[in-house]
């Protein structure tokens, strides 16, 4: 009962910042330079990390599909089966699994570290709300950073995917038949899909970052403590929601 | 009086500080019980007592950082818990170890309220940092950060960042706390002297009575959570109270038997 007192409250502070903080949405263009800021840390210092990853996910999938589908004569349809996976869901869940590991628990750690230090109560004082200052920055460079981040790890992933077609000798598949293959079953809307996949995580690792950051209450050993709990609580979400938001996207036309 | 000292730009009304029947708990254990007490405007209030009786809690309800648990706080009409009155009354508080924004120089510390609230241009903003700075002999301090400042400059740099919001009421969070006593006397000064020069309402919480019995005009002493008795330092200096004047006037005895009990543990 006590536990689930508490979820519960978490996930109310959660909900009630994003409120606030989108209550502060219309001060945006006087954020510009902390939004700018924020979209170099979340998306500029992640971009090496999603381009290996990535480049290696595409591979690993063509690989290991190359594998079990050349025993059905079904090696053409390999570029189908990466295009689609990297693009309606590795590339999105790749990109906010490393945005939580490296972005989120800064932001956490970061905000923890205000509050327990009193630089979130001076900011209070002076009358300046943390929702606006801290909070409406993040999630706005999240939702600009995020579908670009998806988009360079499904390219990656397609290309890693592409050569290990090319130059691994029991699948032998060049890279013009792989492209055909994955154009001729991709549709827009799976990539929207998975770029809108990706914007919903991102909103929630940076909502939950923040919440956990500004309830920090203690000293320095609570700062560890926090990144530990939004970080798992980030992953469950995103796994729990990604069910969800996969349904919903299948059945929307 | 610190020759640095210069007449201050900053006016403004000043409001006073009612505090009724306040009672703060966490959990169960209650902190505050009870307290009622009167602010004047432009008065230097000091709040004195040991550690843990509750006198930084108490100002964090001034503050409204702290929701009480019953009562009210109101300063000038303006009830304090109402998020409108930080719209209304620039009120400023000096946090006992600074809470500078570690990330930002000293300048852009002060530079962060005027220009959040978008008070002026950038070219007034900097004569208004630059003029708190000099009142407080922090000019070359300007560009450190506040991980290069001593324990004394990260208290002067707080006061500074105080004034730059032009503060109609201004509290202090032990603002004498780890410092040597001529640094502490000089923060006394500069309290006394702001007071001064604004007019602005101050309230000290402190457990030095050096600091409370010079500069205030009226002291509150709280003990346990709650005050044990509010009046002008003079009134204090010959107490008949025993537990005020044991705070006030401890004597250091080396055969208390606390201390026997200790050293007879370590044989």
């Amino acid at each position: 009962m006590k536990y689930l007192s508490l979820v519960l409250e978490n996930i109310g502070g959660t909900l009630l910042l994003m409120v606030r903080a989108l209550k502060y949405a219309p001060t945006l263009p006087r954020q510009f330079p902390r939004f700018i800021e924020q979209c170099y840390l979340i998306g500029y210092t992640t971009l090496p990390i999603v381009t290996i990853l990535s480049f290696f996910i595409g591979s690993v999938l063509a690989l290991q599909s190359g594998y079990s589908m050349e025993n059905f004569g079904a090696k053409q349809f390999i570029g189908t089966l990466v295009g689609l996976t990297m693009a309606r869901e590795l590339g999105p869940m790749m990109v906010a699994i490393l945005v939580t590991g490296r972005v989120g628990s800064a932001i956490t750690a970061e905000l923890a570290s205000m509050k327990v230090y009193q630089e979130v109560d001076a900011l209070v004082t002076m009358n300046i709300p943390p929702e606006r200052m801290l909070v409406l920055p993040r999630l706005a460079a999240i939702l600009v950073m995020m579908p670009i981040l998806a988009i360079i790890a499904n390219l990656c992933g397609w290309y890693g995917g592409a050569l290990v077609c090319q130059y691994t000798h029991f699948i032998s598949v060049d890279s013009q038949a792989y492209f055909a293959a994955l154009k001729r079953f991709m549709e827009p809307k799976d990539i929207v899909d998975g770029l809108l996949k990706a914007e919903v995580f991102g909103f929630v690792i940076v909502l939950v970052c923040c919440y956990t950051g500004l309830s920090t209450r203690g000293g320095p050993r609570e700062i560890g403590a926090a990144v530990t709990k939004a970080v798992v609580a980030s992953l469950i979400l995103i796994l729990v929601l990604d069910y969800f938001v996969t349904k919903a996207l299948l059945f929307t036309t | 009086m610190n020759p640095a000292f210069t007449a201050s730009p900053f006016v403004g009304q000043t409001f006073g500080v009612t505090v009724t029947k306040l009672n703060k708990q966490f959990g169960r254990t209650p902190v505050l019980r009870d307290i009622s007490f009167e602010v004047k405007p432009g008065e230097i209030f000091a709040i004195m007592g040991p550690s843990g009786s509750g006198k930084s809690v108490l100002l964090r309800c001034i503050a409204a950082l702290e929701v009480p648990t019953s009562g009210e706080v109101r300063i000038g009409e303006f009830d304090a818990a109402d998020p409108a009155t930080r719209d209304k009354v620039h009120l400023a508080l000096v946090f006992q170890a600074g809470a500078l924004f570690n990330s930002l120089s000293v300048y852009d510390n002060l530079a962060l309220y005027p220009r959040e609230h978008r008070l002026c241009p950038e070219s007034g903003i900097r004569e208004r940092v630059m003029h708190a700075l000099s009142i407080l002999s922090l000019e070359k301090a300007a560009q450190k950060f506040p991980s290069e400042l001593s324990g004394g400059m990260k208290k002067r740099v707080a006061i500074a960042r105080a004034l730059v919001m032009e503060p109609q009421l201004l509290l202090y969070d032990e603002p004498t706390s780890e410092l040597d006593p001529v640094m502490a006397a000089t923060i006394s000064e500069i309290i006394a002297t702001l007071r001064e020069q604004m007019a602005v309402t101050s309230i000290v919480v402190t457990h030095d009575r050096s600091l409370a019995l010079t500069i205030a005009d009226r002291v509150a002493i709280i003990m346990d959570g709650r005050i044990l008795a509010t009046g002008r330092p003079d009134e204090f200096k010959h107490t008949t109270d025993p537990a005020i004047s044991n705070f006030l006037n401890p004597v250091i005895d080396l055969k208390n038997p606390r201390f026997k009990q200790l050293e007879n543990h370590h044989e």
